[in-house]
């Protein structure tokens, strides 16, 4: 028997994945990509919810509407994060974090 | 859908998610997160929403992915895999993983709701049928599938109109953003020799 539980562990866990990736990891696109692995888990949770709420016989659609922005936001955000990744690039010819320290005081 | 097949996509969701975050080449990382995708696209399936799965793997797995490997082969990056990462980052990031996972399963074990199967929250087609004003989707309804794409439409459309359209304002801004963003100063060009 699969229960809600079941969906909201693994969500809860590819988050805690994207999370350590996000922290261990040191090349940027990498970490890009464990952000975008985290915001999906929070899709699935979504998602998950929408289903066991039942609305009139249905899954609550309200639920996947919010996803579907999720979607359409995080293209968007990916097009431009990879943008400035792209500039950064030109200016220190690497994609290592500890090559961004122009901030530090 | 039959439990083995949630057990087989949660391994195929988590078994890449891990392979993103420790395979040394970026490219590979990439192409481990489409799978990891693709399987979180099955799992929505599981849970009829369909019309999502699709735009999961039609805009993820497709869109974004694609994205990246171009930006990746773009760049070359391929040169940078041989740098290791401190045992200290690493150590940090496996600790908070597991904090987090030990309090989403402390959270899990108290929530009542959570025992709730797909079996004993059916989806009730025909209460849904009585209730919908469109015929289109009525008439689906009472043929005993579920038209997902059509009620997300009219969700989307009858209710977020609004912001739809601020969604598709961010998407123009988000182009021109990254036009600008990737065109070089034309000082900068005309100093270069």
């Amino acid at each position: 028997m699969i229960t809600l539980n079941h969906y909201l562990f693994v969500a809860g866990l590819l988050f805690a994945i994207g999370l350590a990736g996000v922290v261990a990891r040191r090349n940027i696109l990498v970490i890009y990509m464990c952000l975008e692995m985290m915001l999906t888990a929070a899709n699935l949770t979504l998602v998950a919810f929408s289903r066991f709420h039942l609305h009139d016989g249905l899954p609550d659609y309200s639920a996947q509407a919010l996803v579907f922005f999720t979607i359409t936001v995080a293209a968007a955000e990916v097009a431009v994060g990879l943008a400035i990744i792209v500039a950064l690039f030109r200016t220190k010819q690497s994609v290592d974090v500890e090559s961004v320290t122009k901030l530090q005081g | 859908m039959p439990g083995f097949l949630f057990y087989i996509f949660a391994a195929i969701t988590l078994f890449f998610g891990v392979a993103v975050v420790v395979l040394r080449n970026p490219v590979a990382s990439a192409m481990a997160l489409v799978m990891s995708f693709t399987g979180v696209a099955a799992l929505f399936i599981s849970l009829d929403a369909y019309f999502i799965g699709t735009l999961q793997i039609l805009v993820y797995a497709g869109a974004v992915m694609v994205l990246f490997l171009f930006i990746l082969m773009l760049l070359d990056i391929k040169a940078e895999a041989g740098k290791h990462t401190s045992f200290g980052t690493a150590l940090a990031g496996i600790f908070l993983a597991v904090v987090f996972a030990l309090q989403v399963v402390t959270v899990l074990a108290k929530f009542s709701d959570g025992d709730k199967t797909l079996e004993s929250t059916p989806l009730q087609l025909n209460v849904a049928a009585a209730k919908s004003d469109l015929p289109t989707i009525t008439n689906d309804l009472k043929a005993g599938t579920l038209p997902d794409a059509k009620l997300m439409g009219e969700v989307l459309f009858n209710q977020y109109p609004f912001h739809l359209q601020i969604v598709a304002l961010l998407l123009l801004a988000g182009t021109v953003g990254v036009v600008v963003l990737s065109k070089r100063d034309r000082s900068e060009k005309e100093e270069a020799p």
